[in-house]
């Protein structure tokens, strides 16, 4: 599929109070795609979500919409019409459901078989239309969130622009949501820009992911790239790898290498040269954990591991494991049993040299 | 006692009996207080929301004066506007002094920083990030600023009955510019200052009672409106 740039931005700082909150060389949204801002609070993501959307002026840089330049009044008008921003809070009005959601469509002056047509078609998107009479005010925090994105999606955007949209969910009522929000962004291709702090909602969610840390991008790519090549410790660590090691190339041979870490060696695969300083990053459902040595397994990597510590995460165990180097390993609740692992017991960990992401370290 | 067991009998027989001056009297006071209201809602709402969504140097201090503004004491409103309108005041063209126009001037010159405050305060409470919201789905700066106003409604019909409570009470102001002439510029505060000073207790008791009985029927029905708004 060839895809075409939607929204561009070309060199932009934006400046509050003298100070730079965001300076961004270069992004680009693809058409259709849902792109995902991660980033610490303070990166930046809402206020490049405020630029995008047209409602903040940057001090320098250029915002693209369509190829054409948003700060002139087509482009301007161009994008206003085009994109729909939803904010953490619902802010929904004083008034009914119904109203809210056509608030957007009236502002367009459509006419009221027009506006009626669009709503509904809305409302039934997110499962709500049985609440189209109900007072705003009286809603939970699920149905609001749901009525403030029928709302935002009631005027068919072009690009819609999510700032930590799940945040103040409960668990089971983000879950759907997302789930929903998914398929609805499938179907109607609308192309979508997400600040999320959470990596699971990133890896449900997005096609396409940029790391942000203070005011600046990080790093951009397809979420498997970002979540399997990291290229910076922050990133990595961002992204949820939870181990994190230093070492240093021994051997390098036809893309595999040996690294010591700890005076233990580890393989992996890529073409550093010896000497040099590296990271190694381990993500934990890469990590098998077995009760006796494996005698025939193809990872390349078997430690003998101490479990220093056991941690429950929701349905499944995290494992804080000492191979002489400290390793975090995933284990659902029936293996943990099956295994009688304990705090203290002795077992075996095992990883695939490809599960190893390494990282140039200065 | 006797005094005002007897001034209440005869205030209910000058009610009861629709006593023609009293009516005119009565009348007089919600059209000049009504229409004073009125002009103050459209001066107060349109200032009070631009100084709430602008941002300027001095912004504070604005609002300091507003909010000053909102304590207005009316014999100060009534000697400026006296000043004003005096035969060779710079408005002495308009020869409005001792009329009704005066008083409506003067009260509504108190009610505007009343409601200017409240819905200046209304539109600083609304979520910071709604207007953005708002301009977000399309909406141009008049849609916003409209938007913003429908759903300060609650507070703003507050400013009305704060606006409304001010004025129909006030006499400093409405005694000094409209001179308390009878059957002309004559209204419930002026006359119960006039009678109470001619010992005539009976007649101000009777039209202290009409005066209350006013204020709370028109706050009885702001606030039907305003609670019928407000969800339990």
């Amino acid at each position: 599929m060839k895809s075409k740039t939607l929204i561009k931005i070309e060199n932009i700082i934006v400046e509050r109070s003298g100070v730079t909150v965001l300076d961004i060389g270069e992004l680009n949204v693809q058409q259709g795609r849902i792109l995902a801002l991660i980033g610490p609070n303070g990166a930046g993501k809402s206020t490049l979500l405020l630029t995008l959307a047209g409602l903040l002026k940057p001090s320098q840089g250029t915002l693209y919409f369509q190829e054409l330049p948003v700060d002139t009044n087509a482009g301007r008008a161009i994008l206003r019409r085009n994109v729909a921003v939803v904010f953490q809070e619902p802010l929904l009005l004083n008034t009914s459901v119904y109203k809210n959601v056509a608030m957007g469509l009236k502002f367009r002056h459509l006419s009221n078989d027009e506006i009626r047509r669009n709503v509904e078609n809305a409302l039934d998107y997110f499962g709500i239309s049985s609440l189209a009479k109900r007072s705003a005010k009286t809603l939970s925090g699920g149905e609001a969130k749901r009525v403030s994105l029928a709302r935002a999606f009631a005027i068919k955007p072009r690009l819609i622009l999510m700032d930590e949209a799940f945040n103040s969910l409960d668990p089971p009522t983000r879950e759907t949501l997302i789930d929903d929000l998914r398929h609805i962004l499938e179907e109607t291709k609308i192309t979508a820009v997400l600040a999320l702090h959470d990596r699971e909602e990133t890896l449900r969610l997005a096609q396409d992911v940029t790391v942000m840390v203070e005011g600046i991008i990080v790093q951009s790519g397809t979420t498997s790239q970002i979540f399997n090549q990291p290229d910076s410790e922050f990133v990595a660590n961002f992204v949820g790898t939870e181990t994190i090691l230093e070492g240093t190339v021994q051997s390098s041979n036809a893309g595999l290498m040996e690294i010591s870490v700890a005076e233990k060696n580890i393989s992996a695969v890529g073409d550093f040269l010896p000497g040099q300083n590296v990271y190694c990053c381990l993500r934990p459902e890469n990590i098998i954990v077995s009760k006796d040595v494996p005698e025939k397994i193809s990872a390349r990597n078997v430690f003998e591991a101490k479990v220093q510590k056991i941690i429950r995460q929701g349905f499944f165990y995290k494992l804080i494991l000492d191979c002489g180097f400290p390793v975090v390993a995933y284990i659902t609740m029936p293996s943990c049993d099956d295994l009688g692992i304990c705090e203290g017991s002795v077992i075996s960990a095992s990883f695939k040299a490809t599960a190893v992401h390494v990282m140039r370290r200065e | 006692m006797e005094l005002i067991v007897q001034g209440i009998i005869k205030a209910f027989e000058l009610i009861v009996s629709f006593d023609s001056e009293v009516l005119g009297i009565t009348w007089l006071s919600l059209k000049v207080s009504g229409t004073a209201t009125f002009i103050s809602l459209f001066i107060g709402i349109s200032i009070g929301t631009a100084v709430a969504l602008m941002n300027f140097r001095g912004k504070r201090l604005v609002i300091s004066l507003i909010n000053t503004g909102m304590g207005l004491p009316p014999v100060v409103v009534g000697l400026f506007v006296t000043i004003m309108i005096w035969r060779n005041g710079p408005l002495g063209f308009m020869e409005i002094l001792y009329t009704p126009y005066a008083m409506i001037i003067a009260q509504a010159i108190i009610a505007t920083p009343i409601v200017m405050g409240i819905s200046l305060a209304a539109i600083q409470n609304l979520p910071p990030n709604l207007r953005l919201q708002i301009l977000s789905l399309g909406a141009s700066r008049m849609q916003m600023v409209w938007v913003l106003i429908k759903e300060s409604r609650l507070p703003l019909l507050a400013a009305v009955m704060a606006g409304f409570g001010g004025v129909i009470s006030e006499v400093g102001a409405s005694i000094m510019v409209g001179g308390n002439i009878k059957g002309y510029s004559r209204v419930l505060t002026t006359a119960t200052v006039m009678e109470t000073g001619k010992g005539n207790f009976d007649i101000a008791i009777a039209l202290g009672i009409i005066l209350l009985l006013l204020a709370f029927l028109v706050n009885l029905l702001l606030t039907q409106i305003q609670q019928r708004q407000h969800p339990r």
